[in-house]
């Protein structure tokens, strides 16, 4: 018998330069993680920018219009940048994203930046609200149903999941619109805003639930609420029934892990087991689940805002695209492309915060 | 102690019904070690699933201290009498609990004050220092592990004790010092064990009776003074010696 398996020896509390030691590998994974970080994005920018180039669209044309000499076009070639070597050019385009330059939205007239800032936060608060009720229904939805596998809320679930995965939004979009806006009259029509309350208030955040709820205007609140009600909740159907069958999935492998049988036997209430114990182990690839299913919809509600004219980011790109607009979709690409990044890093910091034996 | 009478449990609906433990009877007395051998499949470990109430599908009557059991609901006070330490300590620990909270969970459950102190006797007791407290269960070895599950075990301060093959998880070394450690809680704490192992050996060392198990039915029960001789009666359960002489010689 060996005094490390026993502990009797062991000392108590580890040695100053073990903990000096753990403070260095910490220090260094939290570097390591921002280096990937970096690297990530580079290679997010150097895709967009090698898409930029390869696309069959004439970046010069689209500045100068079909009428110009020879000679302006030319001139606009070499001030654009365009004769120098790809690598040159690569750097020119990291320093102006870096700096927030994408430059101007041929269609909109406008600065790149500013259109995403506009156009964003209507879908961040589309998306954000529809992962809400996603993960609100969703996750207790799949405990509940692998907890009773196989019974009655298993396979109301099982349906449910199925018709949300196997349904065309645009038809649940616009039968919804038709039932619950022009049969019954529950919600708002199409827009974020009904034409009293628009540009009513304040723009502090651009997301006009909270930027109503900072005004304190209650009317713009309720406005805003009936009409992001049914588009979130035709996204969170949609993210719910993802959700859903993972967390099942995930929920039924812990249930037959041992340690549940020994929480059993503690004489804990099958409540306990099933929320305490082995929900708690799920919190982990929950995490990553929930938040790749946060990104898809930051960047993929492109029907769902088309149908609801709803003025974000998918509907945004959209446009530019069939106009051949390159700055636009490039910087909204960009800006989609960096959220799926931060998501990542923020599921991979959650990790950290909920899993205890990291401490 | 404990008493099983015509027990049977089965798995599943008929046509694909399992039977997995067939009639089977026998007592325990307090303070006993009792063992259950055979081979795998026998049913030696359904029988202690079935009393732990980890198995409803079961028929017949099962009496601890006296009072006897529903098929399925089992109470508090049950679990303060009966605990159960599982065979692999590496999947029986939740992963994202350290040690303190396996044990104060038990603890808080059964009602218990001082948990500061119970804590820590709880440790001593089980060869663990107090420094293991805090640790988790990836931090330890599979002894210290099987330790920790015998601690919590320990912590509702049972009378009647299931050991499902508590060491064949374990390396031979860590094996013998799981072993020993069992018996001097068990002299300690006058606890009674219900042994399971497929190993005629540990259960020579641990149990004063045994039973032998074979495709679901117990074939003779034994006083363990006649396994060492080997005046089994039956024909299997001397096929059973013979076998494990024959390991231990290779």
């Amino acid at each position: 018998m060996t005094d490390a398996d026993t502990g009797r020896g062991a000392a108590p509390s580890p040695a100053p330069d073990h903990r000096a030691a753990a403070r260095r590998r910490h220090a260094r994974s939290i570097a390591g993680t921002l280096l990937s970080l970096a690297l990530t994005m580079l290679g997010l920018l150097l895709v967009t920018f090698i898409i930029g180039r390869v696309m069959p669209i004439d970046p010069v044309l689209k500045v100068v219009g079909d009428r110009a000499t020879q000679a302006q076009y030319d001139a606009a070639y070499q001030a654009m940048g365009l004769d120098r070597p790809l690598v040159v050019q690569f750097i020119r385009y990291l320093g102006e994203v870096l700096t927030g330059d994408f430059g101007r939205s041929i269609s909109t007239g406008q600065l790149v930046v500013d259109d995403i800032r506009r156009v964003f936060p209507a879908t961040v608060e589309l998306a954000t609200l529809g992962t809400l009720i996603g993960v609100a229904i969703g996750v207790p939805l799949g405990v509940i149903a692998a907890a009773r596998r196989g019974g009655a809320i298993d396979q109301v679930a099982r349906v449910v999941a199925l018709v949300g995965y196997s349904m065309p939004i645009f038809w649940l979009g616009l039968m919804g619109l038709l039932v619950f806006y022009g049969i019954l009259g529950w919600v708002g029509g199409p827009g974020r805003q009904g034409i009293i309350y628009d540009g009513m208030v304040p723009t502090v955040t651009g997301l006009i639930l909270v930027d109503s709820l900072i005004a304190g205007d209650w009317g713009a609140f309720r406005d805003a609420f009936s009409h992001i009600i049914l588009p979130a909740s035709l996204l969170g159907y949609f993210s719910l029934a993802y959700i859903s069958r993972m967390t099942r999935s995930f929920m039924l492998e812990q249930l037959s892990a041992e340690y549940i049988t020994t929480a059993r036997v503690k004489g804990l209430s099958e409540r306990a087991v099933i929320w305490r114990h082995a929900f708690r182990n799920i919190q982990i690839p929950l995490i990553t689940v929930i938040a790749l299913s946060f990104g898809s919809l930051l960047e993929g509600s492109v029907l769902t805002e088309i149908i609801f004219s709803w003025p974000g980011l998918g509907q945004y790109i959209t446009k530019a695209l069939l106009s051949g607009d390159m700055n636009a979709v490039l910087g909204g690409t960009v800006v989609v492309g960096t959220c799926f990044v931060l998501l990542n890093l923020l599921s991979d910091i959650l990790y950290r915060v909920l899993d205890p034996r990291s401490k | 102690m404990l008493k099983v009478e015509n027990l049977n449990v089965w798995f599943g609906h008929a046509p694909d019904r399992v039977d997995a433990v067939k009639q089977a009877s026998f007592h325990v007395a307090e303070g006993e070690s009792f063992g259950l051998v055979g081979e795998s499949g026998s049913g030696k470990s359904t029988i202690l699933r079935a009393i732990a109430g980890l198995i409803d599908t079961w028929s017949g009557r099962i009496e601890v201290a006296g009072r006897p059991l529903n098929a399925r609901r089992r109470d508090l006070a049950f679990y303060k009498t009966v605990q159960m330490v599982f065979q692999d300590p590496y999947a029986s620990l939740h992963p994202r609990h350290s040690v303190d909270a396996v044990l104060s969970e038990t603890l808080r459950l059964q009602g218990m004050d001082d948990i500061d102190r119970r804590i820590a006797r709880l440790l001593d007791d089980v060869g663990l220092g107090r420094g293991f407290r805090f640790r988790y269960p990836h931090q330890l070895s599979g002894g210290q592990r099987q330790r920790v599950a015998i601690a919590r075990a320990l912590a509702a301060e049972p009378r009647l004790l299931l050991l499902d093959e508590p060491t064949s998880a374990l390396d031979v070394s860590v094996q013998a010092e799981i072993l020993n450690l069992l018996s001097d809680l068990r002299a300690e704490h006058g606890l009674t064990y219900v042994m399971v192992s497929h190993d005629l050996a540990v259960v020579g060392h641990m149990c004063d009776r045994l039973a032998v198990m074979q495709g679901g039915s117990i074939v003779e029960t034994m006083n363990v003074d006649a396994l060492r001789q080997g005046t089994a009666s039956q024909d299997y359960t001397r096929q059973l010696i013979a076998a494990s002489r024959g390991y231990a010689r290779a």
